[in-house]
């Protein structure tokens, strides 16, 4: 178990394509990071960077307080799960997680011992003979598992390891990773382009876009607090409602249409308003309101999922399925859960008015006045 | 711990040469709940099947049944009429300590080949898989060889090993080593090996550059971490993952050395002092053509069918067993 620091980190391919862009973490001892981002983002570039299978152009990466960039995979107390599994496929499953024990010299007898364990703590006893061709894809990823734990190293290294799995393995599974990485308290480094992956595994988010961190962060500070209209758009299902609006004095002008909201910060006439389609409700009868026509509706179960427009603006409302939803709706807004971000750079303009309420709504503010 | 008795798909007990070809040119996971497809006529695949069946009737049972009959037969040299004579034919060769120092040199001769050219090419494959820069330009150079025939490989190599202009024996005379190529057995037999080698090479190189390119890279990645001596992971990941390119070119190998080095053999020994060393097939050859004793040829050529028909069995009943089909 040990710290990793990764200390402005790049990666420049020949050519000159630069994948990873001068990259910082700080990552506790026993902390569980994810990595997240769309695909081509530079994550599991950075994850393979550590892990030795690329080399790092720029920066360091210490484990544990060791300067590993120069140090061989197989020397730096790392052990990864990949995305297919990689298993050796002339192995049986005990060969599989003995490879790297018997490598290093281990004692017969110790391999047995933390084979067994693992293999107990994983369910994947009765398999210990058979080769993984023989086995399905959850057991597979068992065993990816089991032979990154029986090396008890410093640090886990995830490359997307639940992607090859079907929707409700992969939940299941997501749920056995965190337990067993509470338990065992190793280090963890997580690539995934599942942003509820990320969420539910995180202990910190690092949200990666084109080779940068967007912004690192707790789940839920990421969710409510995205730092910039990428993280608010990648983070959250349905992605947040972003919609250009200008500003004139308190009001936020949809279009024709107009947002009353008391009270605003400083803020540039024209810029990006963000809200959670989880934060529109239904206008009561005889509020003033924000007029959407209903386009079309996902049903969800415990949700619905309203899609509509706004004076020609897109916007999503999740709203309960109890509600009988017309042609046109009103819809009204917390102020406290408006999120402005600068148009031209996407970046967040200030913080919540109330970040101290958290998800609970300020009495000092005035229910915003639909016009 | 529990065995997983039915549910691996391991290869069967005694596997085929159908099977064989099958697995090795497949995808993994080609599903054996394959398509039946049904006739109108029940004549009709045996149609679609005649062609081929024409053919390996022509050329292969045919001449094998021809080489059986005449193989008891004392054949007149002028064509004239034939003669049974029983077994005869076959304590002569037997007995001859001629044929017997052929047979030694010959399983020499093949063993030496299959293991060079394979050592060799699985070397160059592994080198030029690790090549990242100008790769294409390096792999084209290592299969050149393959384009240049048999015979013309032994002319070349015969150069290569001319007692005047060969660079190779004056190599050799660096070390003291004097060469006599056509002259001395032993020297003959070395440059009939190294020329035979040298032939076979590039296409040992193209299906194990191919076989490790099949090697999934996670999988490579995964040793790579678990296993630290480069040596070591080849021996116990890669070697182990490109079996089924190696079973499949030791057969290929073997036939090759076997039969397919007769262009080289001829070239090198051609007209030369009954001193050369030459193999099994070439003696076949020799008897038959060149002596018209096509009844001892036969009676060779049947022994030399028996041989290679116990050493494919042995082949795949032995060391296929060993091998991963991935």
């Amino acid at each position: 178990m040990a710290a990793i620091d990764i200390l402005e980190v790049s990666k420049i391919y020949a050519g000159g394509v630069e994948a990873v862009k001068s990259v910082s973490i700080d990552i506790a001892d026993g902390e569980f990071i994810v990595l997240v981002g769309p695909s081509g983002c530079g994550k599991s570039t950075l994850l393979r960077m550590v892990a030795g299978l690329e080399e790092i152009s720029k920066g360091t990466v210490t484990i544990g307080g060791r300067r590993i960039n120069d140090v061989e995979p197989a020397d730096r107390d790392i052990a990864m799960v990949f995305q297919n599994y990689a298993l050796y496929p002339h192995m049986t499953v005990y060969d599989n997680l003995a490879y790297g024990l018997k490598n290093r010299g281990t004692p017969k007898a110790e391999i047995d011992a933390r084979v067994a364990e693992a293999a107990r703590m994983l369910e994947i006893e009765p398999y210990l003979t058979r080769k993984p061709r023989a086995l399905s894809g959850g057991q597979r990823q068992r065993v990816a598992m089991g032979r990154a734990i029986v090396r008890k190293p410093a640090a886990f290294l995830f490359d997307e390891p639940l992607s090859n799995l079907d929707a409700k393995l992969r939940v299941s599974m997501r749920g056995e990773i965190k337990q067993l990485q509470k338990r065992l308290g190793t280090t963890s480094l997580y690539v995934t382009h599942d942003q509820l992956e990320a969420m539910t595994l995180a202990d910190r988010l690092v949200v990666l876009n084109g080779g940068r961190i967007e912004q690192i962060g707790r789940p839920l500070e990421v969710y409510h607090t995205p730092a910039s209209t990428f993280v608010a758009s990648f983070i959250g299902s349905p992605a947040m409602n972003l919609v250009q609006v200008t500003r004139e004095g308190t009001r936020l002008h949809f279009g024709g249409q107009v947002l009353e909201t008391g009270r605003l910060p400083p803020l540039p006439a024209e810029l990006t308003l963000g809200i959670r389609a989880e934060d529109l409700r239904l206008a009561q009868p005889g509020d003033p309101s924000l007029r959407l026509k209903v386009e079309y509706i996902e049903e969800l179960g415990a949700q619905r999922l309203v899609h509509g427009t706004v004076d020609g603006k897109t916007l999503t409302a999740a709203l309960s399925p109890e509600i009988d939803i017309a042609d046109t709706i009103a819809l009204t807004v917390a102020p406290s859960r408006l999120h402005f971000f600068d148009t031209s750079t996407g970046k967040r303009i200030t913080q919540p008015l109330d970040p101290a309420a958290g998800r609970r709504e300020s009495a000092t503010l005035p229910e915003p006045v639909l016009v | 711990m529990t065995h997983a008795p039915s549910l691996s798909p391991t290869s069967p007990a005694v596997p085929t040469a159908g099977g064989f070809f099958r697995r090795f040119r497949s995808a993994p996971a080609e599903p054996h709940f394959a398509k039946r497809v049904q006739f109108n006529s029940p004549l009709l695949p045996y149609l679609f099947l005649a062609p081929q069946m024409a053919i390996i009737f022509v050329f292969f049972y045919w001449p094998s049944v021809q080489a059986i009959q005449s193989s008891f037969y004392l054949e007149d040299p002028f064509g004239f009429g034939s003669t049974f004579v029983g077994l005869a034919n076959y304590t002569d060769v037997l007995k001859s300590g001629e044929y017997r120092g052929i047979a030694r040199f010959t399983a020499v001769f093949t063993a030496a080949v299959t293991f060079f050219s394979l050592a060799i090419g699985l070397l160059l494959a592994v080198k030029a898989d690790g090549v990242i820069r100008g790769n294409g330009t390096y792999k084209t150079l290592l299969i050149w060889v393959y384009a240049i025939a048999p015979p013309v490989a032994g002319l070349m190599g015969m150069m290569f090993f001319d007692q005047h202009i060969g660079p190779l024996v004056k190599f050799a005379a660096v070390f003291g080593w004097d060469m006599k190529v056509g002259l001395n057995y032993n020297d003959t037999a070395i440059a009939m090996i190294v020329v035979s080698v040298w032939k076979q090479i590039p296409y040992n190189f193209i299906f194990f550059l191919s076989g490790l390119q099949g090697i999934p890279v996670s999988v490579r990645e995964a040793a790579l971490m678990d296993c630290r001596a480069g040596f070591r992971r080849f021996w116990t990941v890669t070697l182990p993952l490109l079996a089924p390119t190696a079973f499949f070119l030791l057969i290929i190998n073997t036939t090759y050395a076997l039969f397919d080095t007769f262009g080289i053999i001829d070239v090198m020994v051609k007209d030369k002092a009954a001193n050369n060393p030459i193999s099994l097939v070439y003696k076949v050859y020799m008897d038959g053509f060149r002596g018209n004793d096509l009844g001892g040829s036969s009676a060779q050529s049947v022994i030399l069918m028996l041989v290679v028909f116990v050493l494919t069995i042995f082949q795949f009943r032995f060391i296929e067993r060993r091998v991963h089909y991935n």
